[in-house]
């Protein structure tokens, strides 16, 4: 089965066809999809913040870690579920907007990094990151993570 | 105030950022991009005002540390939002959703007042408290509970269900 295939299948998923029949359904969906990306912003800035050293020198990045991650998590989910509806209702034509791919790429670039040297970095012990490095992280993150909204934000322009 | 949006309306630079292919998109996504930093880093304060995160965190420290960042978002979502208006006045005007916008952003205001003018001023007291009293909690959760709405009401602003007529 091709991608496009694929996609086409997913709108025509009753889930798609409901989304795309109702008057609100997009726009609170959409809603939600700004809200969470408020707090996961919040939540992976404050740890790039503080990797940058803008601040909160006496906490432990782990710590700030791992007091932002229910909250990083918690959006991240309402993220993709949201997401993921909005794509059903207007699969095909993202599939042919570079926008959504651009979007897509750096989603998995950032989850993946996210979860990988971001979260090593973040969590481990005091010295053993060099500032360079630990800054590079927040950076990249910072980084990969804003070519996802840019990405996204330009999915609404045609 | 219409006429005065339709002026708006009429002038040379409105006109150029309304039609322009790469200047309205810009400033729209700075506009919603800004959002992370500084809805963000807001609810990233409230939620330490509500007391369920960064509970070893002082009060103090965290507001020190995020305000400086969420201010100066702020003034990025000030100075988008206005181009943004400037760019669509009448029907921006018109629009129930803006207005709606603007009432919430002015409780949000008067939200920030009453928590300085209040319990901010014996933040001492509190400061190190993982849970903070009740008056900062309110604070806290009104702040979320308005900028919920004016996130919601902005995005609406972009459908146009009860316009009226200009």
């Amino acid at each position: 089965m091709s991608v496009l295939s694929f996609f086409t299948w997913c709108e025509n998923t009753s889930i798609g066809e409901a989304i795309r029949a109702s008057l609100w359904l997009f726009p609170a969906i959409e809603s939600f999809h700004l809200l969470a990306l408020a707090v996961i912003g919040g939540a992976v800035l404050v740890v790039n913040l503080r990797l940058l050293g803008f601040g909160f020198q006496r906490q432990p990045v782990a710590q700030l870690w791992r007091d932002t991650r229910p909250w990083m998590l918690g959006s991240l989910s309402v993220m993709l579920v949201s997401g993921m509806l909005l794509f059903t209702s207007e699969a095909v034509k993202l599939y042919y907007h570079e926008a959504f791919w651009v979007k897509m790429t750096s989603l998995l670039l950032s989850i993946l990094f996210t979860f990988t040297v971001h979260r090593k970095v973040a969590l481990a012990d005091e010295g053993r990151v060099r500032p360079f490095w630990s800054k590079m992280a927040a950076l990249i993150s910072i980084l990969i993570w804003t070519g996802v909204g840019v990405g996204g934000r330009w999915i609404g322009f045609s | 105030m219409l006429a005065f949006c339709q002026w708006l309306e009429s002038t040379r630079w409105s006109i150029a950022l309304h039609e322009s292919i790469w200047g309205y998109p810009i400033v729209e996504s700075v506009h919603v991009l800004t959002l992370c930093l500084f809805l963000g880093l807001s609810v990233m304060l409230d939620l330490r005002l509500l007391g369920v995160t960064m509970l070893k965190t002082p009060v103090s420290e965290v507001l020190g540390r995020l305000l400086p960042w969420t201010i100066a978002g702020f003034i990025v979502m000030v100075i988008t939002g206005s181009l943004l208006f400037y760019a669509i006045p009448v029907k921006t005007y018109l629009n129930i959703f803006f207005r709606l916008k603007l009432a919430f952003l002015l409780l949000a205001g008067l939200n920030v007042a009453v928590f300085h003018l209040t319990i901010y001023r014996k933040m001492a007291q509190w400061d190190l408290d993982p849970v903070p009293p009740f008056r900062a909690r309110l604070a806290g959760g009104i702040s979320l509970a308005l900028w919920a709405g004016i996130v919601v009401a902005g995005r609406m602003i972009a459908y146009n269900w009860f316009d009226k007529a200009a």
